[in-house]
C-alpha cells in the first residue's frame, strides 16, 4: 500500500486561472492524467502542498488543422493520439509511438502534455523512500552524490517520454502559457541536459498545445522502441527518424532523435551530410555508426548499457525500414 | 509538519449508486472504493500503475483506480467488478472465466474481467491479438494467461446465447 502525501487540490476551469493558481502557491504542481506524478508522489519523490488539476480546464483537448499545422491540445490522451485517424495519416510515427506508451489503461489516462513534461527516470531514483534512504539518497533528491556517474555533479536520469523524440524529428513547436502571456518553442528547446529538472518550464507555466507542421512533399517517418516487456514498460531506448525525400529518391533532409539515454532527448547532429543521397544500405550503416558515436547509454536504467548501445544501429535500421513501408 | 488539508466532499456514482464521501484530497479512487464504500473487489496490487489489479471502468473506459484521485472521478460513471453482474445475472465474461477456469489465486481477475468487458463493448468479436492487446495492462502473477484469453474468446462467442446449457464450454482456439 502506497499512500499519497497530503495536498490541497485545485480545479481551475481556464488556462489563466491555472497560471494564477501556480503563481499563488509556490511549489504547486500540475496534474494532468496523474500517471507519472502520482506514483512519484507515492514514492515521496515530491510532496507538493498544492496540486492544480487540468481536467476541468476548457479547450485543452482540441485537435485541429489550421495554418498548415496540426494543433494538438496538451490534455489529449495518449489513447486519443494513438487512435486518431488524422494523426495516423499525417504523422504515422507519432501514432506508432503513442500506441507503444505504457499499457492500455495508462494510455487512456496519460496525456500529451504530461508525457512531454514527464519526470526523468533512474534506477536509483524511482524507488520508495525507504529504498533511497538505505542507499543514502542521490543528487536528484535529498542527497549529494550520483550513483550512475561516480563523482558526477550533474544528474543524468533518463528522459523517458516516447513522444518527444518523434516530435523533434517532425519539427514540432510547443506553446506555453504563463503569467506574461505565452511563448512558443521548438520542441527540442523545451529540454535541458539536467536530470533534476529537464525542461525550461517555469514553475508558473504550462504546456497548452503542440503544433506539428503538416509535411509538404514526401516525408517518411519511423519510430522504434526497446523495452523488456512490449506490453507496458518504459523505453530502454527509443529512436525516431524522419526524412524528406525528393521525387527522384534523394534525401532532402534527414532527422534522427533518440531518447532514454541521458537527461534530455537527443537530436543527432551532422545529418546534413546525407542530403542528396539515397536511403540505401550504405546510408543506413553510416547512420547507425553515427548514432553509436554520438549516443552513450549509461547505467541509469536497469539493463546493460552495452546492450542498449548495440541495439542503437539495429533500431535505426528498423525505424528506417518502417518509414519506408508506411505509405507517404 | 505541514498542516493537514481539510477534507472535501466528493460525490461518486459507483455501479449506478450515488455516494457522498468526506475524504482527504489525497484519497485515490481505489482507497475510496475499498475503504470508504467497502467495495473490496478492486484489488490493491502494486498501488503504482504497474499491475492493473485495481482496474475499474470510468465512463466505460478501463483506468487504474490506484492512480486516479477520487476527487477527479466526480461526475463520472464508475463500474467496479461488483457492478458487472446485472439484475442477478452474471456478465458473460464472468461466466466464461468460470467455465474456462481462468483463474488461479484470483487476484488479477476483477481487473482482467473489467478490461475484457470494456473490450467486448467496443469490439464484440475481437481477434486473439486484440484480446491480448486489451489485457496487456493486466498482469497475472500466476501466469494463467492462456485460459484467460480463451475465456474472453468464449465470452465473445456466447454473448448472444441466453442459456448456459446452450453455450459452448471450451474456448474456440487453443493456440498460445
Ligand atoms: C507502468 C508505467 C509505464 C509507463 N510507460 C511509459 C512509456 O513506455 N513511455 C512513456 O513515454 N511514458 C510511460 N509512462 C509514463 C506516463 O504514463 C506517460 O508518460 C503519460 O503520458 C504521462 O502523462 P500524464 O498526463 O499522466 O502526466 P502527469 O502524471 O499528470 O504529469 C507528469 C508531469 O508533467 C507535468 N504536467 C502535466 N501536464 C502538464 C502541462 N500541460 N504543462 C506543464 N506540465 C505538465 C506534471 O506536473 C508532472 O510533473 C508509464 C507510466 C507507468 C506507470
Ligand atoms: S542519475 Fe545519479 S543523481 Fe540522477 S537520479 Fe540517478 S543516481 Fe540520482
Ligand atoms: S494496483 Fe493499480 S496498477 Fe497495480
Ligand atoms: S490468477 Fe493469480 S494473479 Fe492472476
Amino acid at each position: 500500500m502506497l499512500t499519497l502525501p497530503p495536498f490541497e487540490y485545485h480545479a481551475p476551469t481556464s488556462v489563466e486561472e491555472a497560471v494564477a493558481l501556480l503563481g499563488a502557491h509556490p511549489g504547486a504542481k500540475l496534474i494532468a492524467g496523474g500517471t507519472d506524478i502520482l506514483p512519484n508522489m507515492k514514492h515521496r519523490l515530491l510532496s507538493p502542498a498544492h496540486l492544480v488539476g487540468l481536467k476541468a480546464v476548457r479547450g485543452l483537448s482540441d485537435m485541429k488543422e489550421e495554418d498548415g499545422c496540426l494543433r494538438l491540445g496538451a490534455m489529449l490522451t495518449i489513447a486519443e493520439l494513438a487512435k486518431s485517424p488524422r494523426v495516423r495519416t499525417l504523422f504515422p510515427s507519432l501514432s506508432r509511438a503513442a500506441e507503444q506508451i505504457a499499457g492500455p489503461q495508462l494510455r487512456e489516462m496519460g496525456t500529451l502534455g504530461g508525457n512531454l513534461c514527464l519526470d526523468t527516470r533512474c534506477i536509483y531514483f524511482n524507488q520508495t523512500h525507504f529504498w533511497r534512504k538505505a542507499l543514502g539518497f542521490c543528487l536528484k533528491k535529498d542527497g549529494t552524490v550520483c550513483h550512475v556517474v561516480k563523482g558526477g555533479t550533474r544528474c543524468v536520469a533518463a528522459a523517458s517520454n516516447d513522444t518527444a523524440p518523434v516530435l523533434m524529428t517532425l519539427g514540432a513547436t510547443v506553446r506555453l502559457a504563463g503569467p506574461a502571456g505565452g511563448r512558443e518553442l521548438p520542441i527540442g528547446e523545451l529540454y535541458v541536459a539536467d536530470g533534476v529538472a529537464n525542461t525550461v518550464l517555469r514553475p508558473d507555466e504550462l504546456v497548452v498545445e503542440l503544433r506539428l507542421p503538416v509535411p509538404e512533399g514526401r516525408v517518411l517517418a519511423g519510430f522504434q522502441k526497446l523495452r523488456v516487456r512490449a506490453s507496458i514498460d518504459f523505453p530502454l531506448l527509443s529512436v525516431a527518424l524522419a526524412a524528406k525525400v525528393e521525387a527522384d529518391g534523394r534525401v532532402d533532409w534527414l532527422r534522427l532523435a533518440v531518447t532514454a539515454l541521458g537527461a534530455r532527448p537527443h537530436s543527432l547532429g551532422g545529418l546534413e551530410r546525407f542530403a542528396g543521397r539515397r536511403l540505401d544500405e550504405p546510408l543506413i550503416a553510416e547512420l547507425g555508426r553515427l548514432a553509436q558515436k554520438q549516443c552513450h547509454p549509461l547505467g541509469n536504467i536497469d539493463v546493460e548499457p552495452q546492450w542498449r548501445r548495440q541495439m542503437l544501429p539495429v533500431l535505426v535500421r528498423r525505424a528506417l525500414a518502417e518509414a519506408l513501408t508506411v505509405p507517404a | 509538519m505541514r498542516e493537514r488539508p481539510a477534507k472535501v466532499v466528493v460525490r461518486l456514482e459507483v455501479n449506478g449508486d450515488r455516494h457522498q464521501l468526506a475524504v482527504e484530497p489525497r484519497t485515490t479512487l481505489l482507497e475510496a472504493l475499498r475503504y470508504e464504500l467497502g467495495l473490496t473487489g478492486s484489488k490493491q496490487g502494486c498501488d503504482k500503475g504497474d499491475c492493473g489489479a485495481c482496474t475499474v471502468l470510468v465512463d466505460g473506459r478501463p483506468v487504474l483506480s490506484c492512480l486516479t484521485l477520487a476527487i477527479e472521478a466526480e461526475g463520472r460513471r464508475i463500474t467496479t467488478i461488483e457492478g458487472l453482474a446485472k439484475g442477478g445475472k452474471v456478465h458473460p465474461v464472468q461466466d466464461a472465466f468460470d467455465l474456462s477456469g481462468a483463474l488461479q489465486c484470483g487476484f488479477c481477475q476483477p481487473g482482467m474481467m473489467l478490461s475484457a468487458a470494456a473490450l467486448l463493448e467496443r469490439t464484440p468479436k475481437p481477434t486473439r491479438r486484440e484480446i491480448k492487446e486489451a489485457l496487456s495492462g493486466n498482469l497475472c502473477r500466476c501466469t494463467g494467461y492462456k485460459q484467460i484469453i480463451d475465456a474472453v474468446e468464449l465470452a465473445s462467442a456466447q454473448r448472444a446465447l441466453p442459456e448456459r446449457d446452450e453455450r459452448p464450454t471450451t474456448g474456440a482456439s487453443r493456440e498460445g
